[in-house]
């Protein structure tokens, strides 16, 4: 939950209240700042740890917001935007960037109409991500205006300034957070937002607008003056500041690693760059000719460092002392500077408590109880067919217990990769068994398939691939925390919206075996997914069956009865932490299913061969215990009655169900 | 750090305290630390506080950091540096035991969730968790906070408890506490939220003055 809405819970929304500070994370400030430059337009496509950004922004009704399908779209979305005149923001997280690079470098040659910021949020030490590329380098790449907050103060107030920098140099902006930038809580203190008169023409300016061959051979100079120009005013820029301290040491810092090598060096001066690109070169000279040592203390690449040595500026300390691998922190800083005989060290910072955990079990994330992603990976480890997997929650399938998902590369790549990989295998011989351990098939989800993989899907089709693609259809963006897509009906404002008929979409292209299950029976999951692993065309199974996080479904638990578990743990294969080993007093084992854990899928029951696994519903009379040939004749999850759990918490924990919802993930 | 009586001191000789929060996901860690950063907001402290929000709350382990002080830079807590951990789980304590500064506090609530990997049978539940706690950390306070909340009126509140049982340990002014909680939780639940925090606040005084007789 992000505290914007708790603070509305709690009757202080920000919005509304006549306070002027509040604790926001960076994340809800940039959504602030966009409220108080007057942006009009915000669009983005979740992705930790950005998603906070566009949540934060639905809350102002002024700013017209919305989940595009894509970071692509978004961008194209937010550009139009500027185009016709409003300020435009665009959020995504780093590898987001990857996907809308197109625009976004073609947008730094139309320059802007309104100002137009686009938002990366990058994840040093990749807590929810597939690498942890640097995206500063693409603020050189695209050669654009790079800014970077080091706390929530600053992404407001260097928000609106962006906006400014934007429209007076006729450049996009890219703004760079960090995790720890975007989901670090400090206090912000809040302005207003001005009148604006609404926006009713369009420009039309073909030479600047329309980026074909003649044009955009005129762009490229005004793009290079541009950057001249930008790197002058980084010379007077409020955004970089001298902090004078003891001279023997100099640090050149910027956005996260500001705070941590402040807090490791209290005493030191500092070179605080909130515009990292492009650098002020007589500033950074300034700064060295104050100092004794000069070090550049950045998390990732050596941006600042190979930028300053290209100035002819002697860096004495940088990549040399401090690792362009992972996350940094006070720790980290305190211990490579003062290993380099930088005096006036935090002293607390120095040491390295040995953990105490080596031994102690891992509480890796787990899918939920009663999660429809469960039963289908079950059947998918017991196929043992080779999984193309794509980045959603059903990633956790490549994890133990199932470890049924063996490729994952980026969103959308799961079909085309299987497609790849089919072309590339040999055709098995008439009648010779097919070999599942060497058959390739795609598994995507509903919003990734949105995302970009619809295309993928086209390919198969248009190619005359052969490949099955497993859409799991949940009905929302669940690894992200739950948001609306092109599929569930609603927009991020939570109004109605058109929904994408998926089995329609596949058929129109070129599809023809279309199957829809229910992936809570996993006999049907098994039988059709062997039928169309089988088949000799391109086909689509599509498991549908909403998020139980999402959509607060609850339904009755079911129970093991003792006398009939034998231990043999079977169970235990579908990972869920409603399932609970016991040690019996005779020394064997028995599994027993917590109550409040439990959601009522019924997918460890179809497993049971002892039939020791019952639903009982709570309205219903005990029956006696005997053993149902669960193995062939699963209980059907529609046995069990459903219940949809109230959607107002009455605890202070707000979300203190079994999994949380205060959750963000991968995109 | 400052331990008694609420904020009274000069506002230049207060230095900043680093808290650990540590637990399962869906525990109420993150609304924990909210609450927290608005008391210490509340009473003029500059805050700040990080958590990450990944695929380690899909009933992952949960850390938030919380530091206020007068003028706070990093939002990271560092290991060895935290003059309080709070824990919601016992597995989660011993987990970020090393975090805690020689001589800080744990607060820890003792129920034991199992992790996946322990459902799955695939490792075991250290049987003497409570113990090997112990042996690690000197300064400690117990809580049993499912039953504190239970006794308040809702197993959910145990959050609330936690922060009751670490309260003494801190700067802050009982009535900033009771504001904040009035403004933060659903209106209906007020009064058991009080409740819950009033218990926890009884047993965290308790358990502190047995961990100075010895006890």
């Amino acid at each position: 939950m992000t505290s914007q809405k708790l603070a509305e819970k709690a009757g202080t929304s920000s919005v509304e209240s006549s306070r002027r500070v509040e604790i926001l994370s960076a994340n809800e400030a940039i959504a602030r700042g966009a409220w108080e430059a007057g942006v009009r337009v915000a669009s983005a496509y979740p992705g930790t740890p950005s998603t906070e950004i566009l949540e934060a922004v639905a809350q102002y009704p002024e700013i017209y917001s919305e989940w595009s399908p894509n970071e692509k779209v978004a961008m194209e979305v937010a550009i139009g935007a500027s185009m016709a005149g409003a300020r435009a923001l665009v959020c995504m997280k780093h590898v987001g960037l990857n996907v809308a690079a197109d625009p976004f470098f073609s947008a730094s040659y139309i320059g802007v109409e309104g100002g137009l910021v686009v938002v990366s949020a990058d994840d040093p030490g990749m807590h929810s991500s597939q690498d942890e590329q640097d995206n500063r380098n693409y603020a050189k790449f695209a050669k654009m205006p790079l800014i970077e907050p080091s706390d929530s103060a600053e992404a407001k107030d260097y928000l609106v300034l962006a906006y400014e920098l934007s429209e007076r140099f006729d450049t996009p902006v890219l703004f760079r957070t960090t995790t720890r930038t975007s989901h670090s809580k400090s206090i912000v203190e809040l302005r207003e937002r001005p009148e604006l008169e609404p926006i009713t023409k369009l420009q039309r300016n073909w030479t600047k607008y329309t980026m074909m061959p003649a044009n955009a051979i005129v762009r490229h100079p005004v793009v290079e003056q541009r950057l001249l120009d930008l790197a002058q005013y980084a010379e007077s820029s409020l955004l970089n500041r001298i902090e004078m301290g003891d001279p023997r040491t100099g640090i050149v810092t910027s956005g996260a690693a500001y705070g941590y090598a402040r807090e490791a060096f209290p005493e030191a001066s500092f070179l605080k760059l909130g515009m990292t690109y492009p650098l002020p070169a007589k500033l950074i000279a300034e700064f060295r000719g104050k100092v004794e040592r000069l070090y550049v203390v950045e998390e990732l690449d050596p941006f600042l460092e190979d930028l300053i040595e290209l100035m002819g500026v002697k860096v004495d300390g940088g990549k040399n002392v401090i690792s362009i691998l992972g996350e940094l922190d006070p720790g980290i800083i305190a211990r490579a500077l003062a290993a380099d005989g930088v005096l006036g060290v935090t002293e607390d910072l120095l040491s390295v408590p040995a953990s105490h955990a080596d031994d102690l079990p891992g509480r890796p994330p787990t899918l939920c109880p009663g999660c429809s992603h469960r039963g289908i990976n079950m059947v998918l480890k017991k196929l043992r067919v080779f999984v193309s997997g794509d980045i959603g929650c059903y990633s956790l399938g490549a994890l133990p217990p199932f470890e049924a998902m063996h490729c994952s590369t980026c969103m959308g790549a799961g079909i085309s990769m299987a497609h790849g990989m089919a072309q590339t295998l040999a055709p098995t011989e008439p009648g010779v068994a097919i070999d599942l351990r060497n058959k390739p098939m795609a598994i995507i989800g509903d919003s990734t398939f949105f995302h970009s993989g619809v295309t993928s899907l086209m390919d198969v089709a248009y190619n005359g691939g052969k490949t099955l693609t497993l859409i799991l259809d949940n009905r929302t963006t669940a690894m992200t925390g739950g948001q609306q897509n092109p599929g569930t009906g609603k927009t991020l404002l939570g109004e109605p919206a058109s929904t994408v008929d998926i089995p329609a979409l596949c058929r129109s292209l070129g599809i023809r075996r279309v199957t829809e299950i229910d992936p809570l029976n996993l006999a049907e999951v098994e039988r059709v997914l062997r039928e169309e692993l089988a088949a000799d065309e391109a086909s689509v199974v599509i498991a549908k069956s909403p998020c139980v996080l999402q959509y607060r479904i609850k339904r009755e638990p079911w129970h093991i009865e003792p006398d009939l578990c034998d231990g043999c743990k079977r169970c235990l294969r579908a990972g869920c932490m409603a399932l609970n080993l016991l040690a019996v007093p005779d020394g064997s084992r028995k599994v027993e299913i917590r109550a409040d854990q439990c959601n009522g899928c019924g997918v460890c029951a179809q497993v049971c061969n002892q039939g020791a696994i019952q639903f009982l519903p709570s309205t219903q009379a005990p029956v006696a215990a005997e053993a149902p040939p669960a193995s062939t004749a699963p209980r059907s999850p529609e046995q069990a009655a459903t219940k949809v759990a109230p959607t107002a918490p009455a605890n202070a924990a707000g979300d203190g169900g079994p999994t949380p919802s205060d959750g963000k993930g991968a995109a | 750090m400052s331990t008694s009586g609420s904020a009274q001191s000069q506002p230049a000789s207060r230095p900043t305290v680093n808290l650990l929060l540590s637990g399962v996901g869906g525990q109420g860690v993150v609304l924990a630390s909210y609450v927290l950063s608005q008391v210490a907001m509340a009473e003029g402290y500059d805050v700040k506080q990080s958590e990450v929000h990944g695929m380690s709350q899909r009933g992952g382990s949960v850390t938030s950091h919380f530091r206020f002080g007068d003028k706070v830079w990093s939002p990271l807590v560092t290991p060895g540096t935290a003059d309080i951990l709070l824990s919601f789980e016992a597995l989660e304590a011993l987990r970020y035991a090393h975090w805690l500064r020689p001589g800080g506090l744990l607060v820890y609530n003792t129920v034991r969730i199992n992790p996946s990997p322990v459902a799955a049978g695939l490792a075991e539940y250290p049987a003497d968790i409570d113990a090997r706690i112990a042996a690690v950390a000197a300064n400690v306070r117990r809580v049993d906070a499912g039953a504190l909340a239970e006794e308040a009126g809702t197993v959910k509140a145990v959050n609330v408890v936690m922060l009751g049982a670490t309260s003494s340990a801190l700067p802050f002014a009982p009535e900033t506490w009771e504001v904040v909680i009035r403004r933060v939780v659903p209106p209906k639940t007020v009064d058991v939220n009080l409740k819950a925090f009033a218990l926890g606040a009884a047993q965290g005084t308790s358990e502190a003055a047995a961990c100075t007789t010895g006890a």
